[in-house]
């Protein structure tokens, strides 16, 4: 897929190849495309103008004025600058005990659709998943991970008829886990807006509950500039362990990554690229800056 | 001289919030250059009120309403999407406000694909007490309409509500699906359907605009509900699709709740915008 940030980013960089001599108003040129390329790929404002202004001191710093070929150099630092802030830290999702993952994002994000992935990937992995519904909110989102249990073979476990409290049911459902005597639980929650207090609280709640050993946010690839308030007010609430950006399927450039990235300091576990459940793929930093950069 | 003593602009702080509200950062650029060139007439203390004049001229000052028609023909609308940007809340949500002007609605359930699509709009069917059509797991969606578009006039509802599924604009076979649903509904009323509406969520950035731009392509839309402005998202992206689409924001979503809903209204949307 070749997505706009990247022609643009290509542009950029043919440009500066074209030049024989590259001068200081070049490069400086050069980042005002790149700027407007990683705004368009909605990274955030902030992120970006942080991220022009380390790879041009970089790109002063190592001399590029004076390398044989300083458009190449400039991808280099920039693709190397973009590895760092995606990549570092461990990505295996960690599986210690107590081995419970609290899935949590804004509505519909794809929390419910990636907690059945993550199962159909542990099960592939020899381990036992159990998925534990604690979206009592949105219609039918019980029998939706229910539905997609049933496909997998997943034990689920609903809350107690007439449930309304999440804070509740998520006893219920620690109770339900005792008894099965071991497995990976993944827990589903209800999406819910960062700027809503009472929602979040009760997550928090929950979490304190569950005790986590992971919990991830689970964000969508087309997210904007309000990517930064999510990602810093779920960590603020819940402390977040790692990320994981559904529906790359799609041509959405996914720059909100690097924001949440930046701002949670939480690596990148997973992406979803497709609606069924095997399309979740391991996240490889490199192969998500070569996407950006287009290399 | 004079104008020296002008407050200062601070026009980064004004592009800042302007991309901050997803309004996109040509756009932005281009509200900021436009009032660069007439700075010598503007006050530091009114440059929010001017961009947000900008902003509005581009929007359009109303909207059409909702109306049934005048023969007894079901209105048909046709809401379609991306993945779980709140079509299906926005159907019930939609249906809710037609009850409420005193209209008879049915609802389609042509999401024959995602794990419980039906069940959900079932549920909302049962809390508005509105007829629902279904079909089997991964039947053809088409047909749901068709069948929902026969139920409507036996019933004598007003309007059709079909709920479709989730899908990207990069996907060819769906929205090859799309295009076949609206095909079907035509021969039932070769003007139908007679609303598409594209429901975009505020929390999206630029690739809104791309959305916009490849189901126009497909179907022709006649309008967009932008959903979750009760988050911190602006949606100040249906201000470019506004302008290079003229397709216009008809509705608004503000919570999970039917009532969280309400007609598009361009002052109050710009206000909260910048
Ligand atoms: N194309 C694509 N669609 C996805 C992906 N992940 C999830 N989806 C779709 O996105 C939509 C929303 O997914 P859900 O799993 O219901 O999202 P959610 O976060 O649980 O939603 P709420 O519980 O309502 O907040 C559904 O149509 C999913 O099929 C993905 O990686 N690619
Ligand atoms: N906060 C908020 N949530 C909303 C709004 N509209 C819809 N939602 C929520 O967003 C999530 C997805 O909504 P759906 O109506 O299932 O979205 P959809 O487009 O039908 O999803 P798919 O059919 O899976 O593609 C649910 O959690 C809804 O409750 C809104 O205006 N505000
Ligand atoms: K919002
Ligand atoms: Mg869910
Ligand atoms: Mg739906």
């Amino acid at each position: 897929m070749f997505s706009l940030l990247q022609e643009k980013l290509e542009d950029a960089f043919r440009k500066l190849r074209g030049t024989a001599k590259i001068s200081e108003s070049n490069i400086a040129d050069a980042m005002k495309d790149i700027r407007m390329a990683l705004l368009e790929a909605d990274v955030d404002f902030t992120v970006t103008k942080d991220l022009i202004k380390a790879v041009t001191e970089t790109a002063q710093g190592e001399d590029v004025l004076r390398t044989v070929n300083p458009g190449q150099m400039i991808v280099k630092i920039f693709h190397d600058e973009l590895v760092k802030l995606l990549g570092g830290g461990a990505t295996e999702l960690d599986l210690s005990p107590p081995q419970r993952i609290l899935m949590v994002g804004l509505n519909g994000a794809g929390k419910t659709t990636t907690s059945a992935k993550l199962a159909s990937w542990l099960k592939k992995q020899g381990k036992r998943p159990l998925l534990i519904a604690l979206d009592l909110y949105r219609p039918a989102a019980i029998t939706q991970l229910q539905v997609l249990g049933q496909q997998l073979g997943v034990p689920v476990c609903v809350p107690p008829a007439g449930e309304t409290d999440p804070v509740k049911a998520t006893r219920a459902a620690l109770k339900w886990l005792d008894e099965q005597g071991g497995g990976v639980a993944i827990f589903d929650t209800a999406g819910r807006q960062e700027v809503d207090d009472e929602l979040l609280t009760q997550l928090k709640q929950v979490r304190d509950l569950v005790q986590p050993s992971e919990t991830l946010l689970v964000a969508d690839a087309a997210t904007g500039q309000q990517a930064v308030a999510v990602a810093s007010k779920f960590n603020e609430t819940v402390t977040l362990s790692g990320l994981v950006m559904t529906k790359l399927d799609g041509d959405a450039r996914g720059g909100a990554l690097l924001s949440m990235r930046q701002v949670t300091g939480c690596p990148v576990k997973f992406i979803g690229v497709g609606e069924k459940v095997e399309q979740l793929e391991v996240f490889h930093p490199d192969r998500m800056a070569q996407r950006i950069l287009g290399m | 001289i004079q104008r020296f003593t002008k407050p200062d602009i601070d026009w980064d702080d004004l592009e800042a919030s302007l991309i901050a509200g997803d309004l996109g950062p040509k756009l932005a650029l281009q509200i900021v250059s436009d009032l660069q060139a007439q700075q010598r007439k503007l006050h530091g203390a009114d440059i929010v009120q001017v961009a947000r004049d900008h902003v509005r001229k581009i929007l359009p000052e109303s909207v059409p309403h909702l109306t049934p028609f005048a023969d007894g023909r079901p209105k048909v609308l046709l809401i379609v999407g991306v993945n779980g940007v709140g079509k299906t809340t926005s159907t019930a949500k939609l249906a809710h406000l037609l009850q409420h002007a005193g209209h008879k609605v049915v609802l389609a359930a042509a999401d024959t694909f995602r794990a419980a699509a039906v069940e959900q709009l079932q549920v909302w069917s049962q809390r508005l007490d509105a007829p629902l059509v279904k079909g089997p797991p991964n039947s053809d969606p088409a047909a749901v309409c068709f069948e929902g578009y026969e139920m409507a006039v036996k019933t004598g509802a007003s309007f059709l509500l079909c709920d479709t599924a989730g899908r990207l604009h990069t996907k060819h076979n769906l929205m090859e699906e799309m295009k076949k649903i609206h095909r079907v509904l035509g021969r039932k009323d070769p003007t139908s359907p007679h609303e598409i509406i594209l429901v975009v969520d505020a929390t999206t950035g630029s690739n809104a605009l791309q959305q916009a731009r490849e189901f126009h392509k497909a179907i022709p839309l006649t309008g967009l509900i932008v959903t979750k402005l009760d988050g911190s998202g602006k949606g100040g992206v249906l201000v470019p699709i506004q302008q290079e689409l003229k397709v216009p924001t008809r509705f608004i979503g503000l919570g999970e709740k039917v009532e969280d809903f309400q007609a598009f209204d361009s002052k109050r949307f710009v206000d909260e915008l910048l």
